[in-house]
């Protein structure tokens, strides 16, 4: 089933068709995408161009069409409903709207996973959320409602639910956004630090070009549903093609 | 703004400030110029414009589809080039894609079909929620994983002990009301001291379970079909997966437990109230006294009333339930959609209740 040249990867994605209804244009047509252990990998494109669609597609949540999609070894849509929890376990999402869950506080958020996957004791789970929450600059807001907290706070807060349990992956959708640029370069570099520590792949939604040069990693950029640029990022900043030109250098 | 009329030459001046507060109530009177020139072809000369804005611009991009069928070109000329940033509005540069062409009107058969259809898979996913959330309620019970601890007391607390003051107050009237309506008939028979009887059996039989299950699903069943649909809505659903935690047994097995534990116990505490109510009615306003109706009362109550009560009402709880998760489910489209579910999850939980109770009725009391 596993190709050579999708043997080892992370994440691989082989001519993925995705469409959210079954009279509709696909979303995505013909994405093909490989990701190596321990990689950054940021996801550009016009707003409406499919990243998240593609996010959710990698992740489980939007059945393809037609390709091949796995994760971490596994096609994940053809697991058994425990063997896709184990394997679940081994990545955090951050969505893009944060999709904290609104009827438990910012630190039940953020400590759910460890209570359900863990054994983990209360106490350390409380520890371990304060410890995540200063790291994403929410000390003190463990017990506040994601309903309380601001439009960037409540992403923030999301980051960090997403990097309780260790993840292997992590998948962010736009980190930046609604951020301002203080509080958004330090989250770049904590996720720089996750990367360097415990070579957490990274595979980043973003518009921000600073961000984009600050992560400094592999650029792929979707349009009219397929991938239309895939290298680094700075081949990408000095290509002579009008399309990448637009993006870096817009008037 | 100015409309001067056409000329001779087939000219329409337009001039002056051509703008949102101007431009809409123009459109009359610049159908009528068109109508009213006996040219073939129209120039639209813009060049006496001194303010424009985007409704005026499309506005005059419009003016075209005012003139009538007689009038085969009308082409709009020297916009000044102080305006020339709203040239491409203007020229209709900026226009829509056209639609892509909707299907063509369907046929009777085809549309009964399609209703068919959707009406099949609708029960098809209800079949397939209700046993899916009835095992996983009753797995959860020994294998806890996936159900969040104290998620059970919460639910409990909030479909169980916030619904007692309401239950009550609305079963203590029920009791009053059914009592005075059965006096009025009953009176004509000379029969008033039987009023007691028949209060014991309706509230047991029917008001008690019934009341309590309605009010439970206006109050519970609306707020889990909002809940729901909301958390699909904000993609919290979405996140609960990626988490590894199955959405449906973390947010419904919960529910369903405590409807199960709670709903009957509201019937048992409805049917005291009911009865104590009508009972209060009953010595108060006919002239029985206390001691001979409550008499009559507890010779009329049979266990077995008291028991199917209960049984409905444990049905009752657990249709409720899978009806306004189902419905949260179905949740399509924005805060009007978490509107549509709430509503239709009431209806369609009272609607299920009332033919579950029919059926309930002809089970045990059909002889
Ligand atoms: N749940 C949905 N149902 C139907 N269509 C959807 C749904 N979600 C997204 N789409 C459509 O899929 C396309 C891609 O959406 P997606 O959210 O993936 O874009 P995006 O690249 O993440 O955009 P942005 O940068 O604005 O977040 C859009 O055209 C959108 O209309
Ligand atoms: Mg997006």
């Amino acid at each position: 089933m596993t190709s050579p040249a999708m043997a080892g990867k992370v994440v691989a994605v082989r001519d993925l068709q995705v469409a959210y209804a079954e009279d509709a244009p696909p979303v995505l047509d013909g994405v093909t995408l490989a990701v190596d252990r321990g990689d950054v990998t940021c996801i550009v494109g016009g707003s409406g161009c499919g990243k998240s669609t593609l996010l959710k597609a990698i992740i489980g949540l939007v059945p393809p069409r037609a390709g091949l999609v796995q994760l971490l070894g596994e096609s994940l849509y053809e697991l058994a409903e425990d063997n896709r929890d184990s394997l679940l376990q081994r990545v955090g999402v951050m969505f893009q709207y944060g999709a904290m869950l609104g009827s438990l506080t910012v630190g039940e958020n953020v400590g759910l996973a460890l209570q359900m996957h863990t054994s983990a004791e209360p106490g350390l789970v409380q520890d371990v959320v304060d410890a995540w929450l200063e790291r994403v600059g929410l000390a003190g807001s463990a017990n506040r409602m994601p309903s309380e907290l601001s439009g960037g706070m409540r992403k923030r807060a999301a980051l960090a639910r997403a990097m309780a349990l260790e993840p292997e992956i992590l998948f962010c959708d736009e980190p930046g956004a609604g951020l301002d640029p203080i509080t958004a370069a330090g989250i770049d570099r904590l996720l720089l630090t996750l990367n360097e520590r415990q070579a957490t792949t990274l595979i980043v939604v973003t518009h921000e070009l600073l961000s984009i040069e600050r992560l400094d990693g592999r650029l792929v950029m979707l349009d009219g549903g397929r991938v239309i640029y895939d290298g680094t990022a700075q081949e990408a900043r000095v290509a002579a093609r009008s399309d990448l030109e637009l993006f870096f250098h817009p008037r | 703004m100015e409309l001067t009329p056409v000329d001779a030459t087939g000219r329409l001046r337009v001039s002056g400030v051509c703008t949102v507060a101007t431009a809409p109530a123009s459109t009359v009177r610049a159908r009528r110029l068109l109508r009213d020139s006996g040219h073939t072809q129209i120039v639209v000369d813009l060049s006496g414009l001194t303010q424009l804005d985007t409704v005026g611009a499309v506005w005059l991009r419009r003016l075209p589809t005012l003139a009538p069928p007689r009038i085969r070109d009308v082409s709009l000329v020297d916009l000044p080039a102080s305006l020339s940033a709203f040239a491409s509005t203007v020229q209709g540069a900026t226009a829509a894609p056209p639609r892509v062409a909707a299907d063509p009107d369907p046929g009777f058969l085809d549309r009964i079909g399609e209703r068919a259809y959707a009406d099949v898979s609708a029960i098809m996913s209800f079949l397939y929620l209700a046993s899916d959330l009835t095992w996983a309620s009753v797995v959860a019970l020994v294998r806890r994983r996936g159900i969040r601890p104290g998620a059970f007391i919460e639910q409990a607390t909030l479909v169980g002990a916030d619904g007692v003051a309401i239950v009550a107050v609305i079963m203590f009237l029920i009791g009053g009301v059914s009592t005075l309506q059965a006096a009025a008939q009953l009176r004509q028979f000379g029969a008033n001291v039987l009023v007691a009887d028949l209060l014991a059996i309706g509230i047991t039989r029917e008001l008690g379970p019934l009341m309590a299950a309605i009010m439970v699903a206006g109050r519970s069943g609306s707020s889990f079909a909002a809940e729901i649909s909301t958390m699909k809505f904000t993609e919290e659903l979405d996140a609960l997966r990626t988490m590894a935690l199955n959405p449906l047994h973390f947010v419904a097995v919960p529910k369903m437990w405590a409807m199960l534990l709670t709903v009957p116990m509201l019937t048992v505490m409805a049917n005291f109230i009911g009865l104590a109510g009508g009972t209060a009615t009953g010595v108060l306003s006919l002239d029985i006294s206390p001691a001979t109706f409550i008499n009559r009362v507890q010779n009329a109550l049979l266990l077995k009333d008291v028991i199917t009560g209960l049984v409905k009402s444990f049905s009752f709880a657990w249709i409720i339930t899978i009806v306004s998760v189902h419905r949260g489910l179905q949740f399509r489209g924005g805060a009007a959609g978490v509107g549509r579910a709430t509503t239709a999850a009431v209806v369609s939980a009272i609607f299920s209740i009332i033919v579950l109770d029919l059926v309930w009725g002809l089970l045990f009391y059909l002889r």
